[in-house]
């Protein structure tokens, strides 16, 4: 089953040319890496998939992205629903300056329509989905930001989580980490795929060996290879890929 | 939907908000400048009062603000520098500094009025200098002392350390450094200040009252011991004293307006220093 | 020689530093020891709650609680104003402006902090207490109300300046996180950034009273003078920095009058004392 699909997908900011052609099917329930030197364009792409781009003041695109079977860049488009249906985590843990089940719950309170009862089940369902509850079911109502870096990646999972989000976006969400707590968030990835689709941009080429079922390589806003993850990495199509692969730049 | 239209709503107000605050300052400047513009004349600009303020210009004013402001800021402006070079370069860094800068900033946010009974008490009285120029701009030198002060410990904590050890590193003396190397590259920060200090003092109304300013005074000031007229007092007194409101009150947006321009021009001078130096700073 | 020039300008920065200390203290111990002698004639209680402002009266009476609530009921009442203006100045400024429309907006707002009092006093006086008067229908234009609102304008700028300091201090990516979770502009401004910023917000506010509390001529032009307990907005009032500076002219060197206008510097200077205690504290806190 596809889950995105864009088709003819260009980018521009102001007079760049960030995004050229991109074609992409993301299979639904898999793991999806986006690797490829920094500059190539790979966060903006995954910031295509919930208009994260939009507030960019000069960007301009053209081409479709469908998310299921809707096309999220037509006007009519509630970003509000879009964005809690597409999570997002970023490259440095950004927990709000709230206590721990204030920032899970924050999704569901903004949109109002939730009662005490159900977010309570919600935020601990998330936790426990982002293996975080044993660790905070006893200081729930204490400062986010008390908790280490690794725990707070995990709790933006769990905030991103508790939307019931379909697609995942992970924006090189392990590289302000320690090795250990990488490792962790790397399993949890791999646990997650039974609920959602997960993206996932890394610039850590071992580890989207590790975790992803398919590979998108990228240089200079184009997708060169795009293809499974095993086949990428054993037998490369392209040269630039090879090149990549085996380290020759980045 | 809910969400939406509070959405909605809120950024709304926000809008609201700005266009209220800069719709008023337009209205404001905008009404000053047309009722002043219609008394602005050179002959204004450049002669004394007559008949008890009826008539005439704002010429001793005018030349009382220059010197109240200028001696003012000659005062403050090198014992501000310096007491800011104590604080950043010689003060032990910890209590005694700390202390410093709240004595500074408690300074900075003691109401003027209190300034001109300080200076009253002090210059006026105690020191014996009278209601003149010189106690006026005294105490209008301890009211920028303390915007002197933060605005140049600012500048030259932004100073690079690295400079400062090159400068040793070559011999200079802890002072050779600081003359040679670290007031010069903060200077044109507190320059830029030192023209908003300028602006705001020219302005001030409530610390020369008693300390300096006249009502009426034809003579221009022959010595700093002489009592002065300034713009900011003159047009206070054209709006409350005196008994002729309608001949008086198109002096006083005349006034108003030069008082205005006079502060707007310093300011904008400084601002427009600011935004210059922002994109030439090179380290 | 170089070591005693070292020394010599050491020596100059250090009394530069002590006398500004000095002056600051010059300051508190001057009002006080010209305005503490009152109360061998007054009692403090009497003072600070007595009804009747009667300076020159022959049986004077030296009770400042009208002059007092002719401050607050002005200060307050321009913070009524500033607040929603100046906190939704800074939003719109920080978060919504795109960058043409701040690079105008920001120097305006800081232009009507530029402007002399005296010229909002004229400006209130000549222009908006006439406009006032007619609306509202009443005997004078000259009264808290109109006081509050040229005085709400005047703190506009000092609390929209600390708010969008305070908003820009919040991490980009909190703003982006709120974002990706679904939550609209507004609902990342009301239940991120301001919960976020609110020591800087808070600050900013405190600052602004201290501001308005001290702020002399416009409440002397505008605020009507009259030392009553003001039975609504429209009335006139006397804030404490009015009747210190209308009737600081008419006072005798080191008379009962004198002492009580020094008496009344001394309630103001603690309160505005307390008050940027209180900003820098919080400020501390960031």
């Amino acid at each position: 089953m596809v889950k995105i699909k864009t088709s003819n997908l260009n980018l521009h900011f102001g007079q760049n040319h960030v995004l050229k052609n991109v074609n992409l099917e993301i299979e639904e329930k898999k793991i999806t890496a986006i690797i490829g030197p920094s500059g190539c364009g790979k966060s903006t792409l995954l910031r295509t998939f919930n208009r994260m781009n939009d507030f960019k003041d000069d960007m301009k695109i053209s081409g479709s992205i469908m998310v299921g079977d809707q096309d999220i860049y037509l006007d009519k488009i509630d970003l509000s629903h879009l964005r809690a249906k597409v999570g997002m985590v970023f490259q440095k843990p950004n927990p709000f300056p709230k206590s721990i089940y204030k920032n899970v719950s924050y999704g569901l309170d903004i949109q109002g329509k939730f009662s005490k009862s159900e977010i309570q089940a919600k935020v601990e369902e998330s936790l426990c989905a982002a293996w975080l509850w044993e660790e905070v079911k006893d200081r729930l109502h204490s400062p986010a930001m008390s908790l280490s870096g690794g725990q707070q990646q995990r709790l933006c999972i769990a905030r991103a989580l508790a939307n019931s989000p379909e697609v995942l976006l992970l924006d090189e969400p392990t590289s302000a980490l320690d090795p250990q707590s990488t490792a962790r968030i790397e399993e949890l990835c791999v646990a997650l795929k039974q609920r959602v689709s997960i993206l996932i941009v890394t610039h850590n080429i071992a580890q989207a060996g590790r975790i992803s079922d398919y590979t998108a390589f990228m240089y200079l806003g184009e997708v060169v290879e795009y293809a499974d993850t095993s086949q990428m990495f054993t037998v490369p199509k392209d040269k630039r890929t090879e090149a990549y692969l085996n380290g020759v730049f980045g | 939907m809910r969400r939406k239209l509070n959405a909605k709503l809120g950024i709304l107000s926000l809008y609201v908000a700005i266009a209220i605050s800069i719709g008023f300052l337009l209205i404001f400047i905008f009404s000053i400048f047309y009722k002043g513009s219609s008394v602005l004349s050179w002959s204004f600009l450049f002669s004394a009062p007559r008949a008890a303020m009826t008539e005439g210009g704002i010429w001793p004013a005018l030349v009382g603000t220059f010197w109240l402001s200028f001696l003012a800021v000659l005062i403050s402006v090198p014992v501000g520098i310096l007491s800011a070079v104590y604080l950043n370069c010689y003060a032990q860094k910890g209590n005694w500094v700390s202390l410093v800068k709240i004595c500074v900033n408690t300074l900075a946010g003691i109401p003027s009025i209190i300034f001109g009974l300080f200076g009253m008490a002090l210059f006026v009285n105690l020191m014996g200098f009278q209601v003149s120029l010189l106690s006026g701009a005294l105490t209008l030198a301890v009211v920028s002392l303390p915007i002197v002060i933060n605005a140049s410990y600012e500048a030259i904590s932004s100073v690079s350390g690295d400079f400062m050890e090159a400068s040793y590193a070559l011999g200079a003396s802890k002072r050779q450094s600081i003359l040679r190397i670290m007031i010069p590259t903060a200077m044109p920060n507190i320059l830029t200040s030192v023209i908003l200090v300028t602006g705001r003092v020219a302005g001030e109304t409530a610390p020369i009252m008693f300390t300096a300013a006249t009502f009426f005074n034809r003579q221009l000031p022959r010595s700093v011991f002489d009592e002065v007229m300034a713009l900011p007092y003159h047009i206070f007194a054209l709006m409350t004293e005196g008994t002729h409101a309608d001949q008086q009150v198109p002096i006083a947006y005349g006034s108003a307006l030069v008082l205005l321009l006079l502060v707007l021009l310093i300011s904008g001078s400084a601002l427009i220093l600011r935004y210059q130096l922002r994109k030439k700073r090179q380290w | 020689m170089k070591k005693l020039y070292d020394s010599l300008f050491y020596l100059i920065t250090l009394i530069c530093a002590v006398g500004t200390m000095i002056m600051l203290a010059g300051i508190i111990i001057s009002i006080f020891n010209e305005g503490l002698p009152l109360f061998r004639h007054v009692k403090i209680w009497d003072f600070l709650f007595g009804t009747f402002w009667y300076p020159t009266h022959a049986e004077a009476e030296f009770g400042i609680s009208t002059l007092i609530v002719g401050s607050l009921v002005v200060t307050l009442g321009a913070l009524v104003i500033a607040i929603p203006l100046g906190l939704g100045s800074a939003i719109f400024i920080s978060e919504i402006a795109p960058a043409w429309l701040r690079e105008i907006c920001k120097p305006l707002i800081e232009l009507l902090a530029g402007i002399p009092s005296v010229v909002y006093g004229l400006f209130g006086m000549a222009l908006l207490a006439p406009m006032i008067r007619q609306l509202f229908h009443l005997d004078s234009g000259l009264n808290a109300f109109t006081a509050a609102i040229i005085l709400g304008l005047m703190v506009l700028p000092i609390i929209s300046s600390m708010c969008e300091d305070a908003l820009q201090s919040v991490p980009k990516a909190l703003r982006e996180a709120s974002l990706a979770l679904g939550a609209t502009r507004w609902e990342t401004i009301t239940r991120v950034l301001i919960p976020a910023s609110r020591t800087g917000v808070i600050g900013g506010v405190l600052m602004g009273f201290g501001r308005a509390i001290g702020e002399t001529m416009v409440v002397l032009m505008v605020a009507g003078g009259s030392a009553q307990m003001p039975k609504s907005i429209f009335q006139s009032v006397r804030p404490m920095t009015a009747a210190i500076s209308a009737e600081m002219g008419e006072t005798v060197f080191r008379d009962i009058h004198y002492q009580s206008l020094f008496a009344i510097a001394i309630v103001l200077f603690i309160i505005t004392f307390g008050f940027s205690l209180l900003s820098e504290t919080m400020g501390r806190k960031r």
